[in-house]
């Protein structure tokens, strides 16, 4: 019996193809792009020597969160520096900044659009299903033909992999303004611009920021990944680990990953919860004060919140 | 006073088929049965009244009665069907989007039941959203909203948060909010419902107090009949969506257009509705002091109706005093121009026209006479026994 297949693939192969041959001038403006955003993330980190850097994420941690969170941020900066592993930190840090970077910049707007539009959101959403949960594999292939290997098909696997948080809650967070919130600024005389930027984005923050964190973690958890495809970092330490069986590099290399997904997640978290005072010293230095208690829970518990990026990793 | 604002047969009609519920309204068809047919929702029905200038109008009604959805008609958060809602001569529902914009931002501002504050924003910065959004430059915004804060009583705490407030100082800078932009017209839907009752009270008095320093139309939508009563200065009520009646409060209670009304007015406390003026009545016989009349003579009036006792005025109808036969009698052989100041009875003193009835009762109750009623300039405007005290009770009830 002669069996029938759809040729889907020889189908996705030959829109590759196409794309390929026939856009070539839009690839590589996408590629000149990205590339400068990482680029100049990364050169502008590396420019720092680590011990400014170490004080600057320290200091951080110290007014957005508390003094215990700024003791733990130095001594694990000082481990991975021991481990001799801080280069590969700095370009893990670059890459997941300007790829995070880039996910909002495209991602909010969608966002925004979807929260707007049911027909948008309608369209947008299996997108973004597909966008998390294809493989990331899948499309590390076509990334690498299109832009070739290195940082940028890296980055853009990452922005891939990591926008549909920041999408989704933006949408969810805009949609969630209360119906006399829009309505007060419909009522005072909001044009539909004013009514966005003055009313719908700032009340939707906490759940924008939520959005960002997800963000964040998604494309830490894709670094080892995107290692394979010559984006180098602390996934190419895991990466030689796996490749020589070398259990204690590959250990190494998690736990610079793991490092960087704490102190991310909770300087990018304390943004989630608004600081009343809007800005100002004293409002800072207030916020500094209330922040201690929370965090006393919220480090006692780092392990849970790995969750969302330990398990891509190995 | 001028008409503020005018509602000329406006309908809200939500759903798929306004025309064809039109139609079946316009045939007799209930609310209900329209949704059978149709799935279509009566919003509000042909509503046509006017609003004064300068009055409190107080929308009443259950909930699902329409209330909120007429409030919202008027600034056209909720587009009308059809009708014509005219401010001022200029038709609402036919402005384009600019000029309903304009017309938002400074002659129409309003007040919400969550207070809907912006969290992120300290009590002076919502304070002048209103003039931020119209795009008035910052520092003279800052004064004007300042001010309003001030008119509120929160100038205080204009660097706090909205969270750090209780309820009713949240309102307060819902109400400041409102006045910055110094509208014409203010919206209030269900604006000090969420308060508990004391504050309730409270606030109710802010708003009256700024009535009177500074009177703008007020459209306040309400279910509490208590609150309609004692800040309506007419008020309409509403039934699925349709105006029953629209009165004045004392009007409402005294003539019901139907049972609902009725029923609606069953549990009012009427002696916080009326005051000693509205039930005072000219049914005593007065005597007018002046120079040369005789204590018989006003003897011989009192004789001549039939009465015991007499209201004495003079020329300008200035209450003086009352008699009685009796104290007249005990007067007559006496000489002297004072003889019917002597002759007055004692243990009577006037009340006010704005004394609540809750007060009066008492006062009726405990006097022997009837009580008289002056006007704030002292004139006689009537009295009140205790049969016309009764009546009143008994009709409302």
């Amino acid at each position: 019996m002669e069996e029938f297949r759809i040729p889907l693939g020889d189908w996705i192969e030959a829109g590759v193809d196409y794309i390929r041959e026939n856009f070539t001038p839009l690839l590589d403006g996408i590629s000149a792009a990205i590339d400068l955003v990482a680029e100049s993330v990364e050169s502008s980190l590396e420019f720092l020597p680590y011990w400014l850097l170490i004080i600057l994420l320290v200091a951080l941690g110290f007014w957005r969160v508390g003094w215990k969170f700024a003791l733990f941020t130095l001594l694990a900066l000082g481990l991975v520096v021991g481990l001799d592993l801080w280069d590969e930190t700095v370009s893990t840090l670059a890459l997941v900044l300007s790829a995070t970077f880039v996910a909002l910049v495209i991602g909010i707007p969608i966002g925004i659009a979807m929260a707007k539009s049911d027909t948008v959101e309608t369209i947008i959403r299996p997108i973004l299903d597909l966008m998390q949960t294809l493989p990331a594999f899948v499309y590390l292939i076509p990334a690498a033909m299109f832009f070739g290997l290195g940082k940028v098909p890296g980055t853009i696997a990452t922005v891939i992999f990591a926008m549909p948080p920041v999408v989704r809650l933006t949408n969810l967070g805009i949609r969630h303004v209360d119906r006399e919130h829009i309505e007060a600024g419909l009522a005072f005389g909001c044009t539909g611009r004013q009514l966005l930027f003055k009313v719908q984005l700032p009340l939707a923050m906490p759940s924008i920021m939520a959005g960002v964190n997800q963000t964040i973690m998604l494309a830490l958890s894709m670094v080892v990944i995107a290692s394979m495809i010559g984006a180098g970092g602390l996934g190419n330490t895991v990466l030689t680990g796996i490749q020589r069986l070398d259990v204690g590099l590959g250990f190494e290399g998690g736990l610079g990953v793991v490092v960087l997904a704490i102190i991310l997640d909770r300087i990018t978290q304390s943004f989630g919860t608004p600081t009343k005072g809007g800005g100002g010293l004293f409002a800072s230095l207030r916020s500094l004060f209330h922040r201690v208690t929370p965090t006393d829970q919220e480090t006692a518990q780092p392990a849970s919140d790995q969750g969302s990026g330990t398990p891509r990793q190995a | 006073m001028a008409d503020k604002l005018v509602l000329d047969s406006v309908f809200k009609i939500f759903g798929p088929n306004p025309d064809e519920a039109k139609a079946m309204l316009a045939d007799g068809l209930s609310k209900d049965e329209i949704f059978e047919k149709t799935r279509t929702t009566i919003g509000v029905q042909d509503a046509s009244f006017a609003i004064q200038e300068g009055e409190i109008f107080v929308v009443m009604g259950l909930s699902g009665s329409g209330k909120s959805t007429l409030v919202r008609m008027l600034n056209r958060l909720i587009e009308p069907t059809s009708g014509a809602i005219t401010v001022d001569g200029r038709d609402i529902v036919q402005m384009s989007t600019a000029e309903l914009i304009d017309l938002r931002r400074h002659d129409m501002s309003m007040v919400f039941q969550s207070f809907a504050l912006m969290p992120h924003k300290t009590v002076l910065e919502n304070a002048c959203f209103g003039l931020e959004v119209a795009g008035v430059e910052a520092p003279k915004r800052y004064d004007r909203a300042m001010d309003a804060l001030e008119s509120v009583g929160l100038k205080a705490v204009a660097q706090s948060f909205p969270s750090e407030l209780s309820g009713g100082m949240k309102q307060r800078v819902g109400l400041a909010r409102a006045l910055a932009s110094d509208p014409t017209i203010m919206l209030m839907d269900e604006a000090f419902s969420a308060l508990d009752p004391l504050i309730r009270t409270e606030m109710q008095d802010e708003l009256l107090r700024l009535q009177q320093e500074h009177r703008r139309t007020v459209v306040f939508i309400s279910h509490d009949l208590d609150e309609a009563m004692r800040i309506g200065d007419r008020i309409a009520i509403m039934q699925d969506g349709s105006i029953v009646q629209v009165g004045t409060p004392e009007n409402i209670v005294m003539q019901p257009a139907n049972d609902y009304v009725r029923a609606f007015f069953k549990n009012v406390d009427v002696s916080q509705v009326f005051t000693a003026g509205d039930i005072a009545r000219k049914t005593q016989v007065t005597v007018v002091e002046r120079p040369g009349v005789s204590v018989r003579a006003a003897l011989q009036t009192l004789r001549d109706h039939d009465r015991e006792i007499a209201i004495v005025i003079d020329q300008r109808k200035q209450f003086q005093g009352m008699v009685s036969v009796d104290s007249l009698l005990g007067e007559i052989n006496s000489q002297g121009e004072d003889r019917y100041q002597r002759a007055f009875l004692t243990d009577v003193e006037a009340i006010p026209t704005d004394m609540p009835l809750s007060d009066v009762l008492s006062r009726v109750a405990d006097s022997r006479w009837p009580v008289p009623v002056v006007d704030d300039k002292g004139r006689y405007v009537g009295a009140i026994n205790k049969t016309a005290l009764l009546q009143t009770l008994d009709r409302a009830s």
